[in-house]
């Protein structure tokens, strides 16, 4: 774990996987002086609260498993996207062996980016992962659920977008004058369902 | 109703307020009036909180007409503004009666002044905020000529005041902290400081896109980080974009320093061609 000093009220923790960044994140949640605290792939960035993050930190087992979240969401999904062939061509299975795996596993929010809502699900099982399109599109339908390296998502609006897209749902992933605004935040359980 | 339609916008207008940090782990960007202490002085001037919600207005040209009395205040650099083409002070409470059409000129130097008005711009809040968020699409809409602004309840001005117009500077020397990723950069510390760099014509609220000096970096991509305001993002062209409001949440490219939070409201006064260096800090 490396702290990175990040202008003068702010730090960047550096870790080397994503279920450290899980452990950091979970560690310095509720810390009340925190005014920011932005998990990412390999990094947490906290912003305020400085001194007690630095405590908080010093103690830390990364390898512990953090008590997970107890809010669960569901995101059902219609299984017709424009990938969806070439994302079973690439792992050498059927679709809807696709389909079986993508909805048979339990992620988790590591973080959200990109756009408002974007969350970042691990716990991709491993033959799903697989690279990015090597010609992105410049227009990704909202509510599209694609995959990209060892991540899942689903996109809260329209947007470019790289990732493999093998569905679409319905539910609103972002709303602005909603409480919360967004479906999910980093922590949750998430689990697709095949849309009926 | 206590009103204000929009005669006419200038190059852009948009509703700000402090803006809505705290969300960025949910990859919404803090948004919020570039030039903060501007705004928070003309709703003071007005009676308002300092966060009640004005507007940020890009180079002037902005006239309105009041559906009914209020009290309005326009602060940020130097400008004209009148009332029924009769000139009155920036900087100072006006008190506009029904009927009364406002105008605001460009400022002559500087980018932004903000407008206040009693009672404050009453659009519906998004994520505890009415600030335009311009990346995200969060908020209301750039404000449109023949639109009506629906006013919120006055407090009480505080009464007049002499205030200082924002002083903007030929050359902006803009102090930094090193780091983050200050290590993808061959001698941080002495790049920035004998780099020279203009205004980029292509800066918004996003970011100030810099020209000049390329900083020399390491080749490759991080894996994406949290990004805070102020933070000076390098691509692989090196040409340093500093981050303002609109910021996205998360970005790729290292970052070779970080601008203290009080420095920003110059460098969002910054007209494209303005001079700058880095004074980076031990």
């Amino acid at each position: 774990m490396l702290l990175r000093r990040c202008g003068t009220d702010a730090l960047l923790v550096e870790v080397d996987s994503i279920h450290e960044v899980a452990a950091v994140r979970a560690a310095l949640a509720g810390i009340p002086e925190i005014d920011e605290l932005v998990p990412a792939a390999r990094t947490v960035l906290v912003v305020g609260g400085l001194t007690e993050a630095r405590r908080a930190l010093e103690n830390i087992d990364l390898t512990a498993e953090h008590p997970s979240s107890t809010r669960e969401v569901v995101i059902p999904t219609h299984y017709d996207g424009p990938d969806l062939q070439l994302v079973a061509d690439t792992a050498r299975i059927t679709p809807e062996r696709v389909i079986e795996l993508h909805t048979g596993a339990t992620y988790e929010v590591a973080f959200c980016g990109f756009a408002p809502g974007f969350g970042y699900l691990t716990g991709l099982p491993e033959e799903l992962q697989q690279p990015r399109l090597d010609e992105p599109r410049t227009k990704v339908p909202a509510g599209s659920v694609g995959i990209a390296g060892e991540f899942t998502a689903a996109y809260p609006r329209a947007t470019p977008g790289g990732w493999r897209l093998i569905g679409r749902t319905e539910i609103t992933l972002f709303d602005p004058r909603a409480d919360p605004p967004t479906l999910l935040a980093p922590g949750d359980t998430v689990r697709f369902e095949v849309a009926g | 109703m206590r009103q204000l339609t929009v005669l006419a916008t200038g190059p852009q207008a948009l509703v700000q307020d402090l803006g809505r940090p705290g969300n960025a782990h949910l990859g919404v960007p803090p948004s919020g009036a570039l030039d903060a202490p501007s705004l928070k002085l003309a709703n003071r001037l007005v009676g308002n909180p300092e966060n009640a919600a004005g507007l940020e207005l890009l180079l002037g040209g902005f006239h309105a007409r009041a559906h009914e009395s209020c009290t309005i205040a326009v602060t940020g650099p130097s400008v004209d503004v009148r009332v029924n083409e009769r000139l009155v002070d920036s900087h100072s409470p006006v008190h506009l009666r029904a009927d009364d059409v406002l105008a605001i000129g460009a400022p002559q130097t500087g980018l932004r002044s903000y407008l206040a008005v009693s009672g404050g711009i009453d659009v519906p809040a998004e994520l505890g905020s009415r600030s335009t968020d311009l990346l995200s699409g969060i908020g209301p809409a750039q404000i449109q000529k023949d639109q009506v602004l629906p006013l919120g309840t006055p407090g009480i001005p505080i009464g007049e005041d002499v205030v200082p117009p924002v002083q903007i500077p030929h050359e902006l020397v803009i102090p930094i902290t090193l780091g983050p990723r200050d290590d993808w950069f061959d001698d941080p510390a002495k790049q920035l400081d004998g780099g020279r760099w203009t205004v980029s014509d292509r800066s918004n609220r996003v970011g100030a896109r810099l020209d000049g000096t390329k900083l020399d970096r390491i080749v490759g991509e991080l894996p994406s980080e949290g990004m805070v305001t102020g933070a000076v993002q390098v691509p692989p062209n090196g040409l340093p974009v500093i981050f303002l409001n609109d910021h996205p949440t998360t970005g790729g490219y290292p970052v070779i320093g970080v601008v203290p939070g009080g420095y920003l409201p110059h460098i969002a006064q910054a007209r494209p061609g303005t001079k700058m260096r880095f004074r980076p800090l031990g």
